[in-house]
């Protein structure tokens, strides 16, 4: 009994700390109790306040959501084209010329052109946003190219985490030999150069004969194997500190068992670092893989994404100087995406920070 | 002190030799049909004819006869005779092309241009921010550092070229100096700064972010300190607190950072250069990886894996050198 009424205690002082904490505005009504004054918060929910106090990650959160939408329910909705469906209404362009002859008449020559594909059409209704090189719809190719691009950088850093999560955690848990071998592999990786690396890569996969479908996923799926050192220098560090606070050493003394030490009181702690971490590298995967889309080494014709889309403008010069509607509005969805990752990873950092007081 | 530093010199040669071992490899993982089906696209563009002798004897050089293992060690030994082999695009040497002074030249001011104007512009923003944490400064240098992380390289300097070259014509389209005209003295001082204007302003705004948040984060814990509030209980000035109390031990991590900055400034920006047509290493590499050709590919990446092991041991040792409190062991 006694024991049961002390830690009743105790939590009632813990409930105290917090409402302290969540005091909006001092209420100096001295009649009504304190605690009737004082809203209490689950930690859970001051995370969220202290999340969405920041305007830029609730506008993070909006962009991101808007992309989502876009890029899934756009093609639900927006059925006039398909992702790789040429418009082949037959478009005729005329050049006029007048040429003077030597005895001084004048002509007038018109040079008909026709194409069988209405390609590099201006926005019109038929087309919101024209239409490309290959006269395919450029706003269906961004929606299309949007699913692409965030499912790629979304399972790209889930793979990435798990592995360094893993292997950060095993380094910093057991420590000694293993710590050792495991973090001089990191050295190694942390030498390679990531962008060349992946250009590497891309021309291994590229001369192997890899099908088109599943090119982007297993290049992105080999780069994981290369990108996990981050994460787990980040999980090895945070884990070499936890150990050796108190209460791991009292869940050892309750005999606990490795994997629930591991699991259940190791991991928490370290969440809030790996989350914003992965928000944040969830960004740089989206600009990794429209570079390597850019560079040609990304995902290929007639798939969609938002780099390849833009890639056309390195070959074509025209295309770069008279059809912004080209290339610019992918740019445009991709610099979205980053920004809504950064944005929601800045907030989370400030929220999920322990030393912030406000 | 000496001790520590030859043990790391050990260590980073033999981080060296995996890292390596990983990129050749990698690099063997090409199919030879595929290496075969480069050598000869090259050749017929020199006009020669390839002899089965020719790339019997390039595969002995580099190598790729044998098993990964084999291979890796004939490699290795050359690279100890100093043998890095010659490319196969033009078959000169890979050392002196990678080491061309005019190509490593040319990256080098593009980058030590770019990284003073870094450092000009996000450690005032850094420290502003943090002076003003959470205030509309703070919001307006977050927003602007955030979009310029958030910025791929090649849209960004692809605009900046359509805007500023293409369509308003401040600057010259790309290249490096104007071949029409041969500037000397002042003028093509005044040709150089106009041709790395629109480059130097797309690595900036994109690197500027990382550099402005270390700073705020550094600032902002500094400034939260003990020794802070003393100074400020003494009823010191406001700017003397901040400048000379809080920025010199903000101080700390840039300088350290410093070391870090070595493989930026010799590896050549890939993507920039290409996009403005910057004849620098960045450039030359990736026009090498994209045409598969292994000898610059190995040394080149070999060289910016030595650099970033040089990076991170001097940054160690600089943070020794400049913190008296961190003692190396």
């Amino acid at each position: 009994m006694e024991e049961k009424k002390e830690l009743d205690m105790q939590s009632e002082e813990i409930q105290e700390t917090t409402a302290a904490l969540s005091v909006d505005t001092p209420v100096e009504d001295s009649e009504t109790p304190l605690d009737k004054n004082v809203k209490l918060m689950s930690p859970t929910r001051m995370l969220l306040r202290r999340f969405f106090r920041s305007k830029l990650s609730l506008i993070g959160l909006i962009m991101l959501a808007a992309l989502v939408v876009f890029c899934w329910l756009g093609p639900v909705v927006y059925t006039r084209w398909g992702e790789t469906e040429t418009d082949r209404v037959g478009v005729a362009d005329f050049d006029e010329e007048i040429i003077i002859t030597e005895n001084g008449e004048e002509y007038i020559q018109l040079i008909i052109t026709e194409n069988d594909i209405n390609k590099l059409a201006p926005p019109s209704w038929d087309h919101l946003l024209g239409t490309d090189e290959k006269g395919l719809d450029i706003l269906t190719r961004l929606m299309y190219g949007g699913q692409l691009s965030l499912t790629v950088s979304f399972s790209a850093v889930f793979l990435t985490s798990l592995l360094g999560i893993v292997l950060g955690g095993v380094a910093g848990y057991y420590g000694g030999v293993v710590d050792n071998i495991i973090m001089r592999i990191c050295d190694m990786l942390m030498c390679l150069p990531t962008l060349p690396l992946m250009l590497i890569i891309g021309t291994v996969l590229d001369a192997n004969g890899v099908p088109q479908e599943y090119y982007i996923y297993l290049l992105m799926g080999l780069l994981s194997l290369f990108s996990w050192t981050g994460m787990a220098r980040l999980v090895r560090g945070q884990i070499l500190f936890l150990r050796e606070q108190e209460y791991m050493v009292a869940a050892e003394a309750m005999g606990y068992s490795t994997p629930r030490r591991i699991f259940k009181h190791l991991l928490p702690n370290v969440l809030p670092q790996i989350i914003v971490s992965m928000t944040m590298s969830l960004g740089s995967m989206i600009l990794y893989e429209s570079t390597l889309s850019y560079l040609g080494l990304g995902v290929r014709v007639p798939y969609a994404s938002w780099g390849t889309m833009i890639e056309i403008i390195s070959k074509d010069l025209s295309i770069f100087q008279n059809n912004f509607n080209v290339w610019g509005p992918p740019g445009i969805c991709i610099v979205i995406a980053v920004l809504g990752f950064n944005f929601i990873g800045d907030g989370l950092r400030d929220a999920l920070d322990p030393k912030q007081r406000r | 002190m000496f001790k520590y530093i030859l043990k790391r010199i050990g260590v980073s040669l033999l981080i060296l030799l995996g890292v390596s071992f990983i990129l050749y490899a990698l690099l063997r993982c090409l199919p030879t049909s595929f290496v075969d089906l480069k050598i000869e696209a090259f050749m017929s563009n020199m006009g020669e004819a390839v002899t089965q002798e020719f790339k019997d004897q390039l595969y002995k050089t580099y190598g790729l006869d044998g098993t990964i293992v084999e291979g890796y060690f004939g490699w290795l030994g050359n690279v100890c005779r100093l043998e890095f082999g010659n490319s196969f695009v033009n078959q000169r040497p890979v050392l002196a092309e990678i080491f061309n002074a005019n190509r490593l030249g040319t990256s080098f001011f593009f980058a030590a241009i770019s990284t003073v104007f870094e450092f000009l512009l996000a450690i005032p923003l850094g420290v502003t921010a943090a002076r003003h944490q959470y205030s509309i400064r703070d919001y307006a240098v977050t927003v602007f550092v955030l979009i310029g992380i958030s910025l791929p390289s090649f849209f960004f300097g692809q605009l900046l070229k359509d805007l500023f070259a293409n369509k308003l014509g401040w600057f010259p389209v790309s290249g490096m100096f104007d071949p029409s005209y041969s500037y000397t003295g002042w003028d093509a001082i005044v040709d150089y700064l106009r041709h790395m204007f629109l480059p130097v302003l797309t690595v900036v705004v994109l690197s500027i972010g990382g550099r402005m948040r270390m700073t705020r984060t550094n600032m902002l814990e500094v400034l939260n300190s003990d020794y802070i509030r003393t100074a400020r209980a003494k009823g010191l000035k406001e700017n003397k607190v901040v400048y000379k109390h809080a920025f010199r031990n903000t101080m700390i991590p840039l300088v350290t950072s410093l070391a870090g900055l070595i493989p930026g400034l010799f590896s050549g920006a890939m993507i920039t250069e290409s996009v403005f047509d910057i004849e620098g290493i960045g450039k030359y590499a990736l026009t090498a990886m994209q045409q598969a050709d292994i000898p610059v590919i190995m040394t080149y990446n070999m060289f910016l894996a030595f650099l970033s092991v040089m990076g991170v041991l001097m940054s160690d040792l600089m943070y020794g050198i400049v913190d008296p409190r961190v003692k190396l062991e």
